[in-house]
């Protein structure tokens, strides 16, 4: 399992695909939000919860489609799935992988591009907080539709289809809880439902994405 | 004699349609059976199905799948990692530790710290070959495992798989060609499933449409 | 005749909805004729919402329809999965685009009831956006079964998919609940008297709502046998190419 996660982790480094790639993507688009709704920095800093969360789900989006595509073509999924591993507990691995090199970065920086949104310094604590709880749930789910997508040939479109919309819960307790942090109102509520969609989706999809990924090699 | 693998009436499909019905043979320790057979006829099928990649159609398998090591058309590869890394991160999965006997058994010793991107075919078959010794398994199954292997390559495979077996392994081989050595021969071309073989087992496909 | 699972045999399937299928599509022509002609023209205006309220004649069957026929397909999928019966599949794959363009008749008619009332065609209130986003979970099981060429590797993955979809749309479901309160009325059918729609109202709605029902059931026969009859013509061209 470890020795998955560091292989996973490694190949993410040196292909350059994995973090390069999602984190750039998060400031271009953060860069572009200011341009279409102008430089106002009132409007600007009260769009900036809604815009960062966005931005990152997003950007957590761009390389779901790697995290099985590029093992079914080589042909490792197969002797994965063969080898003295749960499924199951290797679909997890990837999934955490896919966090650590996407998620938990964003996360890091989101506070920098915050600053580029006129948020107030105070809150930052609120930005990673709240991104922090909630993209492993991006990333889990997200595992789940790259599993049901990857005998599909260039499903990255139809992936993004299928993970959108469970996104959603997941998008409006994260922006909500940050919002509410940041107003300094009562924000428990919306954090303690994105802790239990993150909870629920590290524990039981796993699950459904190992039998998709069995249904798919098959 | 202690048979390692038993196969009986085992009929597979692949894409919906049954390709092979009423397999039946039995592997020993120490033995290595060649698969024969045209082109299409269900080696490849056959063995996924016994890896448990897909389910059988009918038919039984008694096989421990904890002794079983699956190695396909595919090696399995990851170009950015050397060979080294490939190698060991597959004994770390198996947890066997050691690969410096498998690079030496495919004379892979000289490339251990080039990335795998930068092996010709032929190497990049050695390498997929030598994940076989590193899973530490006992029971082999290969898919045309000689593809893109030079005469002196294969004369390395056939001496793996002759040390394998003298040590109490077992081979399963789909192959066209002469290994050099002498083993049984399973031919699957009267396992060919027709229409009406297949007609017996008339659900798990589309036989319950007609 | 011993158990219900028989009918989930294709051939006496294909037997029982063909006798089934012209009733169930009869009776629908005459509840959908009766009821709306009923609704539209033999009813009152409402004081409040004036001639506008007639659209609950078609609005709230296609709503009831778009959430029942994802939860009808919630069960088909756990039958295939669970059992393996074809039919099961395959009538789950039928009822995906009737419940969309289920769904979308609801959106529709609620916009276009929403301008007189509320001023506004679209707002983000909680009813309308769990039905976008019904929608949306419409759209991808469609395109997951139109992504994938071999058929059973189609069913299962879309179950799997209408499975955890089915979760994660009720999720969404109380989370858009939480991040706007609406301005939607309340449910116009319930048991609690106080709250229904006046009885004028009431009986030639129970009418749209049954012929919406029949007519769905009818459809998916229809849609089914069609699924059943292409599976077929599968099987026979599979079967020729094993003989050749």
């Amino acid at each position: 399992m470890i020795a998955l996660l560091l292989r996973d982790l490694r190949l993410a480094i040196r292909s350059g695909g994995g973090f390069g790639l999602g984190l750039a993507f998060f400031l271009i688009l953060v860069v572009l939000v200011p341009f279409g709704v102008g430089p106002q920095s009132d409007i600007l800093s009260r769009i900036a919860p809604g815009i960062l969360w966005v931005g990152a789900l997003l950007a957590c989006l761009l390389s779901l489609d790697r995290i099985f595509a590029l093992d079914y073509e080589d042909g490792s999924l197969d002797l994965l799935a063969t080898a003295p591993v749960p499924l199951e507990g290797m679909v997890a691995i990837k999934a955490l992988a896919h966090w650590l090199t996407t998620g938990l970065p964003l996360t890091l920086a989101a506070p920098l591009l915050g600053v580029l949104l006129n948020m107030p310094l105070q809150n930052m604590g609120w930005l990673v907080l709240t991104l922090g709880l909630g993209t492993p749930a991006l990333s889990f789910i997200g595992t789940f539709g790259a599993a049901l997508t990857v005998g599909i040939k260039r499903g990255g479109l139809l992936l993004s289809l299928l993970v959108l919309p469970m996104y959603v819960p997941t998008l409006i307790f994260g922006a909500e809880a940050l919002r509410r942090g940041s107003e300094g109102l009562e924000a428990t509520a919306p954090l303690l439902l994105l802790a239990g969609i993150t909870a629920g989706a590290i524990s039981l999809l796993p699950f459904a994405a190992a039998a998709a990924i069995r249904i798919n090699i098959r | 004699m202690h048979m390692e693998c038993i196969v009986s009436d085992l009929a597979c499909m692949r894409g919906g349609v049954p390709v092979l019905t009423g397999v039946r043979f039995d592997l020993a320790a120490g033995q290595c059976l060649l698969l024969r057979g045209p082109n299409g006829i269900g080696k490849t099928t056959l063995l996924r199905t016994l890896a448990g990649l897909q389910p059988a159609l009918a038919g039984t398998v008694s096989l421990d799948r904890e002794a079983f090591a699956y190695a396909g058309h595919a090696d399995g590869l990851k170009a950015t990692l050397t060979v080294r890394e490939n190698l060991q991160f597959w004994a770390d999965v198996y947890g066997t530790g050691s690969i410096d006997q498998a690079l030496t058994a495919f004379n892979l010793s000289a490339l251990a710290d080039r990335a795998a991107h930068n092996l010709s075919a032929g190497q990049k078959r050695r390498l997929g070959l030598a994940r076989l010794l590193v899973t530490g398994r006992k029971i082999w199954a290969l898919d045309e495992p000689t593809v893109s292997l030079d005469t002196a390559s294969v004369a390395l495979f056939a001496e793996a798989i002759k040390t394998h077996c003298a040590a109490g392994g077992a081979a399963l081989i789909a192959t066209h060609i002469e290994l050099g050595f002498t083993a049984d021969v399973l031919d699957l071309t009267p396992f060919k499933a027709t229409a009406d073989s297949s007609a017996a087992h008339s659900d798990g496909f589309d036989e319950a449409f007609l | 005749m011993s158990s219900f699972w028989e009918y989930a045999n294709p051939k006496k399937f294909m037997q029982t909805s063909a006798i089934l299928l012209p009733w169930a599509a009869g009776l629908a022509a005459v509840c959908l004729v009766v009821g709306l002609i009923w609704g539209f023209f033999f009813t009152p205006d409402d004081f409040r919402q004036g001639s506008t309220v007639k659209i609950i004649y078609l609005h709230v069957p296609s709503a009831l329809m778009a959430i029942n026929i994802w939860i009808m397909m919630l069960v088909t999928s756990l039958i295939w999965l669970i059992r393996r019966h074809h039919v099961s599949a395959l009538a789950a794959r039928a009822a995906a685009p009737i419940g969309l363009v289920m769904t979308l008749i609801a959106l529709f008619t609620g916009a276009v009831w929403g301008q007189p009332m509320w001023g506004t065609y679209w707002a983000w209130d909680p009813r309308l956006t769990a039905f976008l986003i019904l929608f949306l979970f419409y759209l991808g099981y469609l395109a997951l079964w139109a992504a994938i060429d071999d058929p059973d590797t189609a069913a299962d993955l879309t179950s799997v998919l209408c499975l955890v979809g089915s979760v994660f749309a009720l999720l969404s479901r109380y989370a858009v609940w939480f991040w706007n309160q609406g301005l939607h009325q309340g449910a116009s059918l319930s048991l609690d008297k106080q709250e229904n729609v006046h009885d004028v109202f009431y009986f030639p709605l129970l009418l749209c709502i049954a012929g919406f029902v029949l007519m769905f059931v009818a459809l998916v026969l229809l849609r089914t046998r069609t699924e059943i009859r292409a599976r077929r013509l599968k099987a026979l061209m599979a079967r020729e190419r094993m003989e050749a």
